[in-house]
This record gives C-alpha cells, structure tokens and sequence, in this order.
C-alpha cells in the first residue's frame, strides 16, 4: 500500500477567517493526501502536538494576523525542541520581505494570495519526495 | 522498530504515533498481537452526520480526565473513494485537550471499506492499548445506515441521535439503530427531544434486552456525567457476566476476517477473468490454499 502524505492544515493566531485554509485543504484533499484540519485560534504549542500526533508529513500554516514571524519563529522553535522536523508551508498576508526572511528561517514556502492551488500541491508534493529520500 | 517499541513501553507519544502510521501502512504486523494487554475499554461512538459525535467525545474526555484515567481517541472521517484523500476534521471540536497529556487524538481516514472502518484499527487499538490507555473512544464517520462494523470492534457501542433527524420509520429501520447498548439523544434542548425520547423508548420495548437512554448537551457537558456513569455500570456489567471477553474474542475473529478477505481479493484481481464464476470461485480457492 503506497503511504499517503497526511498534511495538517493549522491557523495560529488570533485572526478568524479561515476560508483560504479551507480552500487549500480542499484542494489537498482532492490531490489524494489525508488532511488533518485543527481549526481555529491555535497556539503555536497545540499545533506541534497535534502534528505529533497525528504523525504529519507535512505543516501548512494559514496567517492574516500580521503575527506570522513570531508564530513561525515559535513553531520552528518548538519543532526543534521536540527534535521534529517535516517542511513547513506558510499561506496568507506575508510582505515579499518577511517572505524571505521566513525562508530564511527555516520555512520552506510561502504563498501569497492568488497561488495556483496546483503550484501548493505540487510543492508538498515534492517536498514529501525531498521528505522520503 | 525495536526503538520504537522500547519507546512506546515509556508511553511516548511520538512512538505510539509513528507505529500507528507504520500500521496504517503495513495492514499485517504480527509484532501488534505479542504487545498489547486487553486492559484497555474500547468505546464505539456512532450516529449520524451532525448528530454531534464529536462534541460529545470532547466532553466525555473531560469528564473521563476529571477522574484522573486516561484516553486515547481515534476519530474517523471518510476517505474519497474517488481520490483517495481525506479531510479529516474531528480534531476541531477537541481542542482543549490538545496539551492534557493524558489525552491523544488520533484522525483516521476511512479507507476503502463498506463497514465505515479502516481495517488498521485493530492494531491501532492494540497499539493504544499497549500504551496503557484507560479509554479508547472511537468516533466513527457519520454512519449511514448500514456502516455498522464498530459494533466488531468495540467493547460498548453509544448511539448518538439528535432531534429532527427523522421519523418512528427510521427508528424501526434494520442496521444503525440495532447496534447500540447506550443510546444518547444529544442536543437535548432542541424542540423535539421529548417526543423522539418517547418514540425510542418504544421502539426499545418491543425488544427483549433493556437499554439505557440518556439525555445530553455535549456543548454544555449537560448529561455527560451520567453517561458516562452508564458506561462504567455497563462495562463492569459486561465485565461480569463474560460480554466483556466474548467481545474482546469476537474482535480477534474479526480482524482475522478482514485479512482473510483482502487475501482473497487480491487474488482474485490477479486472475485472469473467467466466463464462469464457479471457474473463477475454484481458481481462488486452488490458490487460497497454494499460499497458507
């Protein structure tokens, strides 16, 4: 049986619209992974938690907040700590330049508005291929 | 493996996590049989979409918490039959167990199935078994009326049915309402929960055994105490006159089954088609019997 790439689709923060996040985890699914969605308002620990857990391939997170070097930081922070490493994918309002410095970081993409959601999959997809070898 | 095994002894939860992900991969793991302890409650929770499946294990795990045992949760969604994927979003409702360390929430989807189960559950649940759960509640897809193997799998089943849902005709309906040894009526402060109360109360007498109705608002936690109260008076209950063991017994055919009849399946798909069937039924068997 082929493993399937389980991806959780996690909005941290405080802001309250998660139709992109929604979006995205459609088109996930369709693409055939197993999406694991944890809702709203989440903090940076529960997320972790849970993709451990949940033994994700993959985390994608969706900010509007404004808030996402902070959480991102915190998220990689805690991701080291508790000596688990799978990519991590930010989608939402990011500035170019906070863009790269998140890339930096340690974030491996991120998606502004207006991604093609047939780029996002083909990047996890590939990212699980990176993940595999 | 082996670290991982060591590991899971220490009730480390990202051991218990890989190895669920390694047998939801590989269906076959003898390794599974030799662990577990058969000391753990498996609570089947099942219902319609939306009859609140989900909020009700958010409430029975804080109310199973409050008395200091732990609780390993599997909650399952539908896998596409079409693309394979899954949205798997029961985790939602449990937020606020996310860090209690007592608790672990596991999603599942369905796989490919008709029963509504993903036949690694077995070892799933021998897995948070060995882990020394007190409780392993299994939220199971929002049932149609047939999906009823969570009663080959569960120690106890609780049948979650919301106001509004349908008529006395549905009640009296074969498969989803047989198979429940509690019944919940969860939103229990919509309109029409006394009449449904009183529908099912009379569909219940017309059967021999007696079973249990409890009123609840999962969202409030309003009943939860007393069902789960239920639950551990039935259990011991089962405990006591042997249910308990003949479950736990009839769960290891089960498993034995569903490996039985993937077997088959898969030679069949490798046989040439016949024009007669009872051609094809003598090859399977022919090479059934060539692989044991």
């Amino acid at each position: 049986m082929e493993k399937k790439i389980r991806v959780l689709i996690a909005k941290p923060g405080l802001d309250g619209h998660d139709r992109g996040a929604k979006v995205v985890a459609k088109a996930l699914r369709d693409a055939g992974m197993e999406v694991i969605y944890t809702g709203l308002r989440q903090t940076p620990e529960q997320i972790i938690q849970s993709a451990i857990q949940e033994d994700v391939d993959v985390i994608g997170l969706s900010i509007l907040s404004g808030a996402h070097m902070s959480i991102c930081k915190k998220i990689l922070k805690l991701m080291e700590e508790n000596d688990f490493n799978v990519p991590v994918f930010v989608g939402g309002i990011i500035p170019a330049n906070d863009a790269v410095e998140l890339k930096k970081m340690g974030i491996k993409e991120v998606f502004g508005p207006g991604t093609p959601l047939n780029t996002i999959v083909k990047k996890i997809q590939n990212f699980f291929t990176e993940v595999k070898n | 493996m082996k670290e991982l095994l060591e590991k899971l002894k220490q009730k480390d939860q990202r051991a218990l996590a890989k190895l669920i992900t390694y047998v939801e991969n590989n269906t076959e793991n003898n390794f599974v049989d030799d662990l577990w302890t058969n000391d753990s409650f498996v609570i089947g929770i099942t219902g319609s979409p939306g009859a609140g499946k989900s909020s009700l294990v958010n409430a029975l795990i804080s109310e199973i918490r409050a008395t200091e045992k732990t609780v390993g949760v599997i909650a399952v969604d539908p896998t596409s039959p079409f693309t394979g994927g899954a949205f798997l979003g029961d985790r939602i409702r449990m937020k606020k167990h996310f860090l209690d360390k007592g608790v672990f929430i596991r999603s599942m989807g369905s796989g490919n199935s008709l029963g509504g189960l993903n036949e690694s559950i077995f070892d799933v649940i021998k897995l948070m078994d060995a882990f020394g759960f007190d409780y392993i509640l299994i939220e199971t897809v929002g049932a149609g009326q047939s999906e009823i193997d969570i009663v080959n799998v569960s120690d106890l089943v609780t049948l979650v049915l919301s106001p509004g849902a349908g008529d006395e005709i549905q009640l009296l309906k074969a498969g989803i309402m047989e198979i429940g040894d509690i019944y919940v009526i969860n939103k229990a402060d919509l309109d029409g929960t006394a009449s449904l109360k009183i529908q099912l109360e009379h569909i219940l007498s017309l059967s021999n055994s007696k079973k249990t109705i409890v009123e609840t608002i999962a969202t409030s936690g309003k009943g939860i105490k007393q069902l789960l109260e239920n639950i551990n008076d039935l259990l011991n209950k089962f405990k006591e006159n042997g249910e308990l063991n003949t479950r736990k017994k009839q769960r290891q055919k089960r498993h034995a089954e569903t490996i039985v009849i993937r077997k088959v399946k898969e030679i069949i798909s490798k046989i040439e088609p016949e024009e007669r069937v009872s051609t094809l039924v003598e090859k399977t068997l022919n090479k059934l019997c060539g692989i044991i």
